[in-house]
């Protein structure tokens, strides 16, 4: 299994995204970029950081990155792509999943243990968790404040499409949303950082990890 | 040389926590009847100003300037 990680002028998380696909069994590939060459990977994830500076708006400049058309191609045929805290908002930006990241509205930079509650396992990144499951993730940001219009939002919670929804809502995100997938189920968005969460050397708190075995079993189940 | 403005608001409906921090700020200074809402202003050099030029701008504003999910823009020459 290999897991493509973009590394963007000012990603801060790729090197942990590849380490936890390491941790769980995946092979991790560097994907620049400057490069349209998705080097054969079965996946990719958009780390976390602050590509290109935040300026303009966050993800608004990555979105337009070379590598970018092949995702969101590869990624309108069903190839799965996380996005984490900085790569939801590049997947917001791109319109793979709808809706956008505004500021937090404690206007802080927020850093915690976030409780989630996982409201759909019918994802490429979700199945070896359980419905209802209470989980802690790392939740860094200042910009993880979900916006969309009534109707996205309608559609959203119709289609079970909110993944992740915060226990205690930390930044003012319309329905408590953390995270979201699109109608396939191969991409999602989310903003807590669960490739901090898989290393039993830095924390006891290994919640982070099915995110990375369920796209074992999605692959499995795809080349079947 | 010409100069193309493109003015980028936040929506009426989406929160503006940036212009609320300017707000409570203001507030502080004594100016207790202000609300503000915060943007961005584009400068955009061109070499004349045409119909196809400002169809360009606000091409460019639709597609990279503002995020329609949740600003509104302007052009302005």
């Amino acid at each position: 299994m290999r897991v493509g990680v973009v590394t963007f002028p000012g990603s801060l998380d790729d090197a942990d995204a590849r380490r936890a696909i390491s941790l769980t069994g995946g092979e991790p590939v560097e994907l620049w970029h400057a490069s349209d060459d998705l080097r054969g990977v079965d996946a990719v994830i958009l780390p976390g950081g602050f590509s290109y500076g935040d300026y303009l708006r966050c993800g608004a400049i990555a979105r337009f990155a070379p590598v970018m058309d092949q995702i969101i191609t590869r990624a309108n045929q069903g190839l799965p792509v996380l996005g984490i805290c900085n790569g939801f908002q590049i997947l917001c930006e791109a319109r793979l999943l709808p809706g956008a990241l505004i500021r937090n509205q404690v206007q802080t930079f927020t850093a915690l243990d976030q409780p989630l509650r996982v409201e759909s396992t019918r994802t490429a990144w979700t199945s070896a968790y359980w419905e209802g499951q209470t989980i802690t993730i790392v939740l860094k940001n200042g910009e993880g404040n979900y916006q969309a219009d009534p109707d996205t939002i309608a559609q959203l919670e119709d289609e079970g499409r909110v993944v992740f929804r915060y226990l205690g809502n930390p930044n003012g995100s319309l329905n408590d949303i953390a995270g979201i997938t699109n109608q396939r189920g191969n991409v999602v968005g989310l903003m807590p950082h669960p490739e901090h969460n898989v290393d039993p050397t830095i924390t006891a708190n290994l919640d982070g990890r099915p995110l990375f075995t369920s796209l074992a079993d999605y692959l499995l189940g795809a080349t079947c | 040389m010409a100069i193309v403005v493109v003015n980028v608001m936040p929506k009426p409906e989406i929160l503006d926590p940036q212009g609320k921090a300017v707000t409570n700020a203001g507030k502080r200074l004594g100016h207790e009847g202000f609300s503000v809402r915060q943007g961005k202003r584009f400068e955009i050099e061109v070499g004349e100003v045409t119909p196809t030029v400002l169809e360009e701008v606000r091409h460019f504003a639709e597609t990279l300037l503002a995020n329609t999910v949740i600003e509104s823009f302007e052009v302005c020459s």
